[in-house]
């Protein structure tokens, strides 16, 4: 390996592998997950929840379940005459993008299925479930949207009063951008003297399928009303349940106790919580809602679903000269708090690693009658990612060479960073050259390529193949400024404060809002090592408005490289503010002072004094000097200046019974360059957790509609989650290149793992059939899809490398006439 | 999910049980290790009046010799079943499928008697009770009577248990010495099977003498594929595909999205040939 960054001079702390100090109360479950949260008085709800996609609720008979034992109270929309707040769309993407209202209760209108038209109030949980079913509701059913082709064609509406199911139409183009030249000049070109690759990919829609379904507990008792949630977004709940309900914000108060679980599942705020919240002020009592399994899969929000029509143009040697995107996303029934947005994401990952001269990004979002789409661990990157590393493989397929050699080909190189992409992003550091030597090494890449030779030799009913993905992705939301150009409803800074306590204990606060990732760990190796004092003397305080009253929450690999750059300057403040009243006690000068592992040391002696030492000192504030204030806590607001960029080379290989279709992981080695890694072990828990969680959209996962709309895949026994049992041993590696964006110079991790595997595992199986005529499987390749695919090997759909796009095609129609309004 | 409220007995003895079922009627429902009824319970797919748990019901747990004979205790927990010395000795096969059930903390739950009385035809029980050629003990008011594996499951999670009776045992003839394999085919390990085969082979010399082969979700009942085992006899261990080519003759299995109807009777027969070749081997 050459060009790597030397680590930063060992420390004490960042950098070592300490086992977590949150996971004995969260594994052990004796802690507040929301659902454990019992109030004096509390009452229970239960929602009663439309079967029907798509239907018109024509009466509502609720007097059997009010009469039944132990039933408080049953409510419909009508009982809530000045609403209940809203569901928001936080970025509309266009000006003119169509956004149905949504409100948590429906009021006439059902658009899909799940949605909630009554609530049931009792005194047990119990209780409240058996009258949910006594709730006789009648419904006029309707046509159901459900396939996003489908609704691009404007023949069944989703929501028949907007006229339409298009929402918004969204472009980056390089050439008026000024990034980069004209696509369909490249794409003209190549096809006169080069080489064009055109392939459409399915992103299927999956479910978060978090470990803790969600929770709501409710206190309307006294001057604040305080809600604990099971949430990734305490802060701009809050915000938004002040925006949509008229409540000031400072009569709320929303805590995010342990929670278990997101993958963006829980950055939304719910239909659940607006009712809960709605319920429990009207009686005056304290109200939980805790949603079942099968409630979840129904009605948290989905991920992906998306149509990837993809043309990518070259020269005959392999180097790319264009590329254009045409997206089609499956919104769901409603714009979600970042739904419109999270397929936009992907108009800056597209084009990944690579230097591609011209760039054309489209994306279609369109309404449906299924359950709402939005955030789904990498959102919008893993798709784009998957897409850019599926067409690599088939170009090196096509120019006859291998997928590693024509990444190397185009990618960005060492010394050219910081780069300016084609879609105008600045990549501050990376060495796509030393991730992929490292991972080779690992991975024993000339060998399993003899391997695979010689089985395809043999005759091996079963086959192998090796599949690559060299990703970058862009993480650390966000900007604020950049975030402000996209329409985006908030900020991306992050805050943290640090209190200095009397007895040489430390408190941090945090704006984020950790639901499994570790920050009360990361972030006290960061403080002990930035102030000097031991590890186990700070203490993280987060995810409680009225305590860490300042955030942004924790999403899009943003809380250590934007919320632990607060925390670092918010320390640096400490340590600023605390020099002259140790000056003070030391009777020296500001000036002669220096701060070392906890102490600040007059300059060629050995005086001096530790900084817990001047926060007891200011506590007591019995000798301090006139001009100050006495106390040395501090606050920070961090507004990046710039995204996140780390990046990696995953190599896989997967074994391919002929015979069956089954597909099983023989090796997977990833090497990630995430800059400075604060926990190796943290680290290594988020690489492990994000393979799987990638690894399952290529081989396991799909949410599954019939079609009425009712979703197949309701459970568990049909959603096929994966366990360790159907995993290997990976092999993880890092290379570092210091982020140049931030303090300690890291990138973010939480998502890395899910945008890279997806492809790495789909080229593995392609590569292993490629030689029978096999160019794609759809995800997630099944056993059954593998083996059909063998079977209709050789035959004409299958054997012509290069389907064009029907000129029909909806999606490949001109833009300016399918859409609602430009962007960018 | 809560489920609907119900009555809960608890009986300790089989005629207590008996006693029970006959008064709750229509509206009593059998509770054995819980792993298949309490899930339907707490979605509400089902709602029984009166829950008779058979949990305290010592005289159904446990797995003894009886001459010719393995018997085993309907409420016997798989991994009982699956670690039995007994089992693994007389009766492989259905040691070795029952290893397969699930996961762990299943088998430390679920019991024979319970898997084979719901009768799931992607369960994966039936198909080496079935080769076997086991028999089933079936207690009621009326006395008790015992029916044969091939009479057993009726249907769609229906067997001869008739109203007011319950299963006490299953009585496995011995097959001392015979190769067994049970060849689970799944897209994760803790799902029910798309395909099973169960598969136990008598071998001299690497001579198939005899073969007994049972089938999981192939039809709605568990099947055993006779055409197979009538090819296999006098094979050689090592050149058995040929014979194991008419797995899916007489099948009708169902499409799903784990694959169709085709795609199964495609995957019997390739697992037909793997679970008889991995008998044979041992």
């Amino acid at each position: 390996m050459t060009a790597v960054d030397e680590r930063p001079a060992e420390s004490a702390e960042i950098g070592k592998a300490r086992r977590r100090k949150e996971d004995q109360r969260l594994i052990t479950g004796r802690t507040k997950w929301t659902d454990n949260i019992v109030l004096p008085g509390m009452l229970h709800l239960a929602m009663v929840r439309s079967p029907f996609a798509h239907a018109k609720v024509t009466s509502i008979d609720t007097e059997a379940a009010k009469g039944a034992t132990n039933v408080v109270a049953v409510y419909t929309a009508a009982d809530f005459p000045d609403g209940m707040g809203a569901c928001a769309n936080a970025w509309p993407i266009t000006p003119e993008q169509v956004t149905p209202d949504h409100l948590p209760m429906v009021t006439e209108h059902v658009a899909c299925a799940g949605e909630i038209v009554a609530v049931v109030v009792a005194r047990s949980a119990a209780a409240a479930r058996d009258a949910a079913e006594l709730v006789d509701v009648d419904y006029e059913e309707l046509p159901a949207v459900l396939d996003a082709k489908e609704a691009l064609k404007d023949e069944v509406l989703a929501h028949p009063d907007k006229g339409t199911n298009k929402s918004a139409f969204w472009r980056l183009d390089s050439a008026e951008a000024g990034t980069g030249g004209s696509v369909d000049e490249a794409i003209a070109k190549a096809r006169e003297d080069g080489i064009v690759i055109e392939r459409e990919y399915r992103q299927q829609r999956l479910v978060p399928a978090f470990m803790e379904p969600r929770s709501t507990v409710v206190d309307p008792t006294g001057e604040q009303v305080t809600m604990w949630t099971s949430t990734q977004v305490p802060h701009i709940l809050r915000f938004l349940i002040a925006a949509t309900t008229g409540m000031p914000e400072s009569k709320i108060r929303v805590i995010a106790p342990d929670v278990g679980g997101g993958f963006g599942g829980k950055l939304q705020t719910t239909p659940e919580e607006f009712i809960t919240l709605a319920v429990a002020r009207k009686l005056g009592k304290p109200a939980k809602y805790t949603e079942t399994r099968s409630e979840s899969l129904l009605s948290a929000h989905h991920g992906r679903d998306q149509y990837q029509m993809l043309t990518l143009a070259a020269t005959k040697d392999g180097t790319v000269t264009g590329l254009k995107v045409d997206l089609l996303a499956n919104l769901g029934a409603y714009v979600a708090i970042v739904g419109g947005g999270v397929p936009v994401l992907g108009a800056w990952m597209f084009h990944a690693i690579y230097k591609f001269p011209a760039y054309q990004f489209n994306c279609q979002t369109v309404l449906t009658n299924t359950t709402w789409v939005d955030a789904y661990r990498g959102a919008g990157r893993p798709e784009a990612t998957f897409a850019i590393e599926r067409l690599m493989d088939e170009l090196a397929a096509e120019v006859g060479v291998d997928p590693l050699e024509i990444r190397e080909k185009n990618w960005i190189k060492h010394e050219e960073f910081p780069f300016v992409s084609v879609s105008g992003m600045t990549y501050d550091s990376g060495n796509y050259e030393a991730a992929t030597a490292r991972a080779k090494e690992l991975f024993g890449y000339d060998e399993l390529r003899a391997e695979q030779k010689q089985r395809r030799q043999s005759g091996d009913p079963v086959q192998l193949g090796i599949g690559v993905s060299t990703f970058t992705e862009m993480c650390g939301l966000a900007p604020s400024r950049v975030l402000g150009q996209l329409s985006y409803g908030a900020g991306g800074w992050e805050s943290a404060a640090i209190r200095m306590l009397p007895t040489g204990k430390v408190e941090v606060i945090t704006g984020t809002s950790p639901h499994g990732q570790g920050h009360e760990t990361a972030w006290s190796q960061i403080v002990a090592d930035r102030l000097g004092v031991p590890f186990d003397d700070v203490e993280v305080l987060h995810g409680d408005t009225a305590i860490a009253y300042k955030g942004l929450d924790t999403y899009g690999s943003r809380s250590l490289v934007v919320g632990g750059e607060a925390v670092v300057r918010a320390a640096d403040k400490v340590i600023e503010k605390a020099k002259p009243f140790a000056a003070h006690l030391l009777e020296a000068s500001v000036d002669d002072l220096e701060f070392k592992d906890g102490r600040y040391a007059v300059k060629g002696t050995d005086k001096g004094v530790g900084i817990t030492e001047v926060a007891l000192a200011t506590f007591a504030s019995h000798n301090y000097p006139d001009h100050l204030e006495p106390g040395i806590d501090a606050d920070a607001t961090y507004d990046p200046v710039d995204f996140s960029f780390p990046h990696g080379t995953h190599l896989c290989a997967m074994e391919v019974d002929t015979e069956t279709g089954a597909s099983t992981i023989r090796k997977y080695v990833c090497v990630d360059d995430i800059g400075q890694v604060i926990n190796p072990l943290i680290v290594e828990g988020q690489v492990h957790g994000g393979l799987v969680q990638g690894i399952a959209q290529a081989l396991w996962e799909e949410a599954v509609y019939d079609d009425n709309g009712t979703l197949v895949t309701g459970s568990f026994v049909d959603y096929t989650l994966p366990t360790t049992a159907d995993t290997i041993n990976f092999v993880t590696d890092n290379t570092t290149s210091l982020a140049t964006t931030n303090t300690l110079g890291t990138k973010g991790v939480g998502e890395a793992g899910t945008i890279a595997s997806t492809p790495a595992v789909v080229n593995a199986i392609v590569d292993a059939v490629r030689d029978r005529g096999i160019h794609d499987i759809q995800m997630p390749c099944t056993p059954a899809r593998v083996w059909a695919a063998l079977q209709s090997a050789g035959s004409a759909e299958v054997a012509q490398a290069q389907p064009h796009f029907h000129e029909e095609a909806a999606n490949n129609a001109d833009p300016g006439t399918t859409g609602e309004g430009s962007g960018s | 999910m809560i489920p609907s409220s119900f009555e809960y007995v608890a009986p300790t003895s089989v005629e207590d049980a008996l006693a029970a079922l006959a008064e709750a009627g229509d509206e009593g429902k059998v509770l054995a290790g819980g792993q298949s009824l309490l899930p339907v319970l707490r979605m509400r797919l089902n709602a029984p009046e009166k829950v008779i748990d058979l949990g305290r019901v010592e005289g159904l747990r446990g797995i003894r010799e009886d001459g010719d004979t393995i018997v085993i205790g309907a409420m016997t927990t798989h991994d009982e079943v699956a670690n039995s010395e007994l089992v693994k000795e007389h009766a492989a096969l259905l040691a070795k499928a029952t290893a397969e059930v699930a996961d762990p903390q299943i088998r430390h739950r679920g019991t024979l008697g319970g898997a084979i009385v719901h009768a799931d035809p992607a369960g994966d029980l039936g198909a080496p009770v079935l080769a076997l050629d086991a028999e089933m003990v079936i207690a009621g008011p009326g006395g008790e009577r015992t029916v044969a594996a091939k009479d057993f499951f009726t249907d769609l999670f229906e067997t001869a248990v008739g109203d007011g009776e319950l299963l006490t045992a299953i009585r496995i003839p011995k097959h001392t010495g015979w190769g067994a394999h049970y060849e689970k085919f799944v897209r994760v390990a803790h799902q029910w099977s798309i395909v099973g085969v169960a598969a136990t082979v008598k071998a001299d010399g690497g001579t198939i003498s005899e073969a007994k082969i049972g089938l999981t979700n192939m039809g709605s009942t568990p099947l055993r594929a006779a055409s197979v085992e009538a090819a296999l006899a006098g094979k050689s261990a090592s050149d058995v595909a040929d014979a194991c080519s008419s797995a899916a003759d007489g099948t009708n299995p169902p499409s799903d999205l784990n694959g169709d109807a085709d795609y199964r009777r495609h995957l019997a027969t390739v697992l037909t040939s793997r679970a008889v070749a991995a008998a044979a081997a041992g």
